[in-house]
């Protein structure tokens, strides 16, 4: 009994959050790996291309709560999403028509793209402020639950609870459908073909009469859906706030690196790293330890290798370990 | 020797002739800054008991009251003693209604108020720090200290019959002090904290916050924060994991926005809020209205700066005197019983009575009761959740 009871308070306190997590990191991350595959270079716009699109994503949202919408027990947001990311491709892609092709064309330094990404990103930045404002807003309806603590207490007669959010169910079950079509876009379809042809060698894709322009567009689109998605997805699952959203392109970027940039798998395994990691090294482990020995051996103090003001820390160390000893990340990006 | 029989008896005349005249008080708070908000109705207020006491023509040896505004900048100190510093040396005020955020108010207490001997009266700042401050008997306060927030929210919570508490705070001075003072309290009482840890304000995300409190337990989570910022994000992620379902919510999480966002599963959480229920509140909201510069009485901390006005000139008539060392002796004893109730609106009667020798108790607007070094003892309301409601259950 008390191996299970240890067993639930880690799946609920621990894996759970993380996996949720993990995953909204990892569609993020995905986008960023695949501009940088193939644009090369590192979209500080990312971040606020999320918090854009999902504040499209929560004014349609709004509408059609208005209008008496609704997805039964999913959230109305889902609805909103095609919306959302349509009318932000759009403008992504009016940027790229605008601001980075020049840059294109005359073949600038991956750090020139660097700097007017950032240009990008604060002008994205305002401009979700000065349409949605930089309150916290929220927007999530429909079932909250899966199955609540007290339920499965009184399921199974343990001590310990599992809260399954609707959320949470939600952003797994979506970020594995992402990821399954993404992979299958890429590896069996002419156009992702081509994609990879002109991230892994841009002239000989030249030369075999790859569009660069078709790649660059449906990269955009891509890079942008998944952005979208993610930022629905964390917001949906706990707030939707401009700044938020600013600051979440350090453990996207982080997550990013530490897979290996450019590379797709890495972006999806650096996610859940980063997001595991930050929540298992801030985690106390009393309880758990508790449960698992005699009550004599339970432990006085928290068991908590680092205060959780320092979760930040953690993506960070990590980050700056896997650069030390493996420059290319997990998977060996670039 | 003759000289100095000269040099004694020229100040003898001049200070005859001072207290004939205009009484200059400082008002030193922060014109600018993070409570530039309310500095305003603060001013108007201690302006207004000014012109009260003017108005009647009781005050002895014909003192007129004069405010002099200075801008603390609340956040500032080195400002703050500037400011402090002129009212002294240029314009030569008797007493300072002010300052207000504690750690100017501590700033210019040392190095301005006590140096030159001039009485402070602080309506705002409320850290604990002031209390053990050295301060020559020359600093008071008519706003409460969080020490005392700390003590009540003890008390509520052994009457509640909890045992042991988990504490989050938000990561200020306001939630690190407030954290301080409940759990000092709680444990002094018996009670058990498994866990005192802050929280950032502004995060979408808490799990890994309310992750370590669940795993340290307690009978129920304590969160002192913000009810805008984290303090909510910590209560909804509890109740999402099923962490905790009680919550003890001191003044910083009081507002109708938090039962509305939470729904009904913050019904039977309980706290405490800084709030009178003073008769002289309801007095000089009405004033407040019809002044000739009109404020918002209920604006925070307007009524304690109309009370820390009042007792500098109270003191002063008590007293006969203005000079600081002399007057701020009285302070203590106009302030509590026994005496005649004085409530807003009354300055007149007080110094009426104080010269015809008679003792007052002086109310005002906060129910002003001076404790321990002279700070206000404050008023709180406890209350509980019910329904989505902050009930009233009683003011302690």
């Amino acid at each position: 009994m008390d191996i299970l009871n240890a067993l639930v308070a880690l799946l609920n306190f621990v894996f759970i959050p993380a996996l949720a997590y993990g995953s909204q990191l990892a569609l993020g991350a995905l986008g960023l790996t695949l501009v940088f595959g193939i644009l090369r270079f590192s979209n500080f716009a990312h971040g606020d291309t999320m918090a854009f699109g999902t504040m499209w994503v929560i004014l349609f949202t709004w509408w059609f709560q208005s209008m008496g919408i609704s997805a039964g027990p999913l959230p109305t947001a889902l609805l909103a999403l095609p919306f959302g990311i349509a009318i932000t491709a759009a403008f992504v892609l009016g940027t790229d028509r605008v601001v980075y092709r020049f840059y294109r064309k005359k073949k600038a330094a991956p750090i020139i793209l660097v700097i007017v990404s950032t240009g990008v990103m604060f002008i994205m930045n305002g401009l979700t402020r000065m349409i949605i404002g930089a309150e916290e807003q929220s927007f999530a309806d429909g079932a909250r639950f899966v199955m609540t603590a007290q339920q499965f207490k009184d399921m199974t007669g343990l001590q310990e609870g599992l809260a399954i959010k609707a959320t949470t169910a939600i952003t797994v079950a979506i970020a594995a459908i992402c990821v399954a079509l993404l992979f299958w876009f890429l590896q069996r379809t002419r156009t992702g073909k081509s994609m990879r042809a002109f991230s892994d060698n841009e002239d000989l894709a030249l030369l075999s009469g790859i569009n660069p322009e078709r790649v660059v567009m449906v990269t955009w689109i891509i890079a942008t859906a998944l952005a979208v998605i993610a930022g629905t997805l964390y917001g949906l699952d706990k707030s939707f706030r401009p700044f938020i959203y600013f600051q979440l392109l350090l453990p996207i970027a982080a997550a990013a690196v530490v897979g290996g940039l450019g590379s797709p798998l890495g972006a999806i395994a650096g996610g859940f790293v980063i997001a595991f990691s930050e929540v298992f090294v801030t985690y106390a482990w009393k309880k758990v330890v508790g449960y698992l020995v005699t009550l004599d051996l339970a432990p006085e103090t928290l068991l908590q290798l680092l205060s959780t003001d320092y979760k930040f820390a953690v993506s960070f160390a990590i980050l700056i370990i896997v650069l030390l000893f493996m420059p290319t990340g997990i998977f060996k990006g670039k | 020797m003759k000289k100095l029989l000269l040099a004694s008896a020229a100040t003898a005349l001049l200070a005859g002739a001072a207290s004939a005249e205009d009484v200059k008080i400082g008002i030193l708070i922060g014109f600018t800054g993070p409570i530039e908000s309310l500095t305003g109705h603060m001013a108007n207020a201690a302006e207004l008991a000014m012109s009260e006491a003017n108005a009647s023509g009781k005050a002895a040896n014909g003192m007129v009251f004069v405010p002099v505004r200075a801008d603390d900048t609340c956040g500032d100190s080195a400002a703050g003693v500037t400011a402090a510093e002129r009212l002294v040396t240029a314009e030569g005020v008797k007493g300072i209604m002010g300052g207000d955020c504690s750690g100017v108010t501590g700033a210019v207490l040392q190095n301005v108020a006590r140096p030159n001997g001039i009485a402070m009266v602080s309506p705002s700042a409320t850290s604990p720090a002031l209390s053990t401050a050295e301060d020559d008997g020359l600093f008071f306060r008519t706003a409460p200290s969080d020490a005392r927030e700390g003590e009540v929210m003890a008390d509520i919570l052994v009457e509640h019959g909890i045992k042991s508490i988990a504490l989050t705070y938000s990561n200020t001075d306001y939630g690190k002090g407030l954290a301080e003072a409940i759990s000092g309290a709680f444990t002094a009482k018996g009670g058990t904290v498994t866990i005192n840890i802050p929280h950032e304000d502004g995060k979408a995300d808490y799990s890994a916050e309310v992750a370590s409190l669940a795993a340290a337990g307690g009978d129920i989570l304590v969160v002192a924060g913000y009810l805008d910022q984290g303090g909510k994000g910590i209560i909804q992620a509890s109740l999402d994991a099923g962490a905790f379902s009680k919550f003890g919510l001191p003044g910083g999480m009081v507002g109708d926005n938090l039962p509305k966002v939470i729904g009904p599963a913050l019904d039977g959480s309980f706290g405490q809020v800084a709030q009178s229920d003073s008769p002289g509140a309801a007095i000089l909201t009405e004033m407040g209205k019809t002044a000739a510069t009109p404020f918002d009485a209920t604006s925070p901390y307007s009524m304690e700066s109309y009370d820390a006005a009042a007792l500098i000139m109270l003191a002063m008539q008590a007293a006969g005197s203005t000079d600081s060392k002399v007057y701020s002796q009285k302070i203590m004893d106009i302030a509590n019983a026994p005496g005649e109730k004085i409530l807003p609106g009354e300055i007149g009667k007080a110094l009426q009575l104080i010269s015809e020798g008679k003792d007052i108790d002086y109310d005002g607007a906060s129910g002003v009761e001076l404790i321990g070094p002279g700070e206000s003892a404050g008023r709180y309301k406890e209350f509980e959740v019910k329904g989505g409601k902050f009930e009233t259950v009683k003011f302690r």
